[in-house]
């Protein structure tokens, strides 16, 4: 595809190419525009950070910028991060976290994997409006189901557990799950899958040994996407799970700390880096499958 | 589509084979009966055994954790391959019927569950009372629309849906043509700044920039937050951010441009990218200055795109609620619907307002769903 482009193009670029001075002249003014936003963009951050770090003395004396205008004056210490993690139960928290967001990544990618396997490749009464059905939910604010689900798990007396919040999450994120992964699923070789089929493999067999292993790069991008919307998410927590100290998740943990110690901006730095170090970290080192997932997502159509 | 398998070809997954066309052994149908019983109530035991651990809020939380990846990340497989077992067993005649439903039937049962059911329930519950007791008629639409915060909550959802949109496609659209021009390396690194607050929570991101934002009154202590920190540098007086109304909207609005910009960024620059270069390159040799290519060949070519990513910026903007929950907004004029729906709800206990609430939030959302709807059926006809 590339070499077609470049034999393309090539007849047409006649122009000299410009010197390297008027290049210089022509970037120089697009990098500083480029770093002033991105300046902006990091300073709210680091400023977070660098607070965690400071005692809380100096954190309440002066602004966080000394460290730069100021650098003697400073110190350094781990003191916030221990007291967040254990006095103010950030450390709970972080285990409440995983419980909930790691079931409620997986739990969706897998059924809607295999709906989605289905909707592209299976014949079925109801296939073409039950698809439709799933396009429609794709917009229907959250905000919609909290009320009877809520009584719902009241009445089961599910409300305040673990599985209440995962199928909550689950039923949130299959929309969205399924039409990612039905859209991809759906565009893979038919030939492939008739000839899994004529060698007499089972829809099961060419599910597992065939989707799901092709299907990695796009069930990457949707696992990011549900993993952060999770770990970020504050409503469904707040509303299912509660704030309960034995389960609440680190957002819950962030918005009671800023209820209760609202000014205590040494500890709410280093409970908003805790609540942020994961998410950040997942991000940084898979942000190639989000972006591949965002890109896929939504440059179509 | 519906491929031809003979009978020998199906692989049988399980020890116990059965003989075709379904004429079973008595042996084999008690063995088949045995295992279908014992499989179902083993899986009821261990359920039951792992629900209790989860249920119970007392349990060590390393047990929960490893329990919950058990559950979670096992079971749910299990299920399917459970049932897979189930299809295989049944009469031939019915298993090439009931296998898609296998594959379906859990992602439908669950968003009848959790989409469906609830979607009609909120609708019925917005016409009875705070308790879902009685018939209301119209009475919680009417105190919405005759409640002075509710109409703020209404003026201000209408504002952010205007402005952190227009903003956020703006400075990510520009920051895109920008680093385009960078190399390859600089592009990738300037775009992560950007990118990077979308793995940040709401609440993470009020916390930073309610520390932004921080004031101290007369007496209190030096400034800590940085803009007062510039302002007080400078020699001018501290503000009290998020106490002036109505410009407090307007610094809330500020976080979710600086969580969407690099959504909007990342998108746009995927189109940008996208558009071939022969054109660009025809446009400039025709003459065109760099901005003139920009308007009339780029942003032409990218249209499309641009509604996406609008859209899906003005559905996250208008179902916003983290933000001014954690600021505190409504304290200050600042309340938006999502909020005010989550306030009456679970903070006054009134069902009825807050189901009304939400059914305002879907209302205004119904146009988008249809367009997706449109161009779900035009994208299946090109196909």
């Amino acid at each position: 595809m590339t070499a077609t482009t470049v034999e393309r193009s090539q007849p047409i670029i006649t122009k000299t190419p410009p010197s390297r001075l008027s290049r210089i002249l022509e970037r120089w003014p697009i990098k500083l525009a480029l770093f002033i936003i991105v300046i902006l963009w990091v300073i709210p951050t680091l400023g977070v950070l660098l607070s965690s770090l400071r005692p809380a003395a100096l954190v309440n004396a002066n602004g966080w910028w000394t460290v730069f205008t100021n650098p003697g004056a400073n110190e350094w210490t781990f003191e916030n991060y221990r007291t967040v993690l254990t006095s103010e139960g950030f450390g709970n928290a972080f285990l409440n976290s995983l419980s909930v967001t790691i079931p409620a990544t997986v739990i969706p990618i897998t059924v809607a994997a295999f709906a989605a396997y289905a909707f592209a490749w299976m014949e079925f009464p109801g296939r073409q409006w039950i698809f439709v059905t799933v396009v429609a939910l794709l917009v229907i604010p959250l905000q919609m189901a909290l009320i009877p689900l809520l009584q719902l798990y009241v009445r089961f007396d599910l409300n305040g557990t673990f599985p209440a919040v995962w199928l909550a999450h689950t039923g949130f994120g299959l929309p969205l799950a399924i039409y990612l992964l039905r859209n991809y699923i759906g565009s893979l070789p038919s030939s492939m899958m008739e000839s899994a089929r004529i060698d007499g493999a089972t829809h099961f067999e060419i599910f597992t040994k065939l989707v799901v292993p092709l299907s990695v790069p796009v069930l990457a991008s949707f696992a990011i996407f549900q993993f952060l919307w999770v770990w970020n998410d504050l409503l469904v927590a707040l509303v299912f799970l509660g704030g309960e100290p034995k389960v609440r998740v680190v957002t819950l943990a962030l918005r009671d700390l800023n209820g209760s110690r609202g000014e205590a901006w040494h500890l709410l730095t280093a409970g908003a880096f805790i609540t942020m170090a994961l998410p950040l970290f997942v991000f940084l080192t898979l942000q190639r499958y989000f972006v591949r997932g965002l890109t896929a997502g939504s440059v179509k159509g | 589509m519906q491929p031809v398998v003979t009978e020998d070809q199906v692989p049988q997954p399980s020890p116990i084979e059965p003989p075709p066309r379904g004429k079973a052994g008595l042996r084999t149908n008690l063995l088949r009966i045995g295992v279908s019983l014992v499989v179902p109530v083993a899986a009821a035991v261990g359920i039951y055994y792992a629900g209790t651990v989860l249920l119970d809020a007392d349990s060590n939380r390393v047990v929960v954790v490893v329990m919950a990846l058990i559950v979670g990340v096992i079971g749910v497989f299990a299920l399917y391959y459970g049932m897979d077992w189930v299809v295989n067993h049944l009469p031939e005649r019915h298993r090439d019927f009931v296998r898609p439903f296998a594959f379906v039937g859990p992602a439908v049962v669950i968003l009848a569950v959790f989409l469906l059911y609830p979607t009609f329930n909120t609708i019925v519950l917005s016409f009875q009372d705070r308790l879902g007791q009685e018939w209301v008629g119209l009475d919680n639409y009417i105190a919405i629309f005759s409640n002075s915060e509710t109409l703020t909550a209404i003026r201000n959802s209408i504002a952010w849906v205007i402005v952190v949109p227009l903003f956020s496609v703006l400075i990510g659209l520009a920051f895109a043509v920008l680093a385009d021009k960078l190399g390859r390396k600089g592009e990738a690194i300037s775009k992560s700044f950007i990118f990077m607050p979308m793995a940040i929570s709401f609440v993470g991101a009020s916390i930073v920039w309610k520390f932004v934002y921080s004031f101290r009154p007369e007496g209190f202590g030096e400034q800590i937050g940085l803009l007062n920190g510039v302002l007080t540098g400078l020699g001018a007086e501290p503000i009290a951010w998020l106490q002036q109304e109505p410009w407090n909207n307007f610094y809330l609005m500020v976080i979710l441009i600086w969580l969407q910009t690099g959504f909007a960024m990342v998108i746009l620059s995927a189109a940008i990218k996208s558009v071939p270069e022969e054109i660009i390159e025809a446009a400039r040799i025709d003459g065109a200055s760099e901005v003139q290519v920009f308007r009339n060949v780029t942003i032409p070519s990218i249209s499309s795109t641009l509604v996406v990513v609008s859209t899906t910026v003005i559905i996250t903007v208008w179902k916003v609620f983290d933000i001014v929950f954690v600021m505190g907004g409504s304290r200050f004029g600042a309340p938006v619907v999502a909020e005010r729906m989550v306030t009456e709800f679970f903070t006054n206990r009134n069902s009825g307002v807050g189901a009304a609430l939400a059914v305002v939030l879907l209302v205004a959302i119904i146009p988008l769903m249809i367009v997706n709807i449109k161009r779900f059926r035009e994208q299946e006809e090109t196909r």
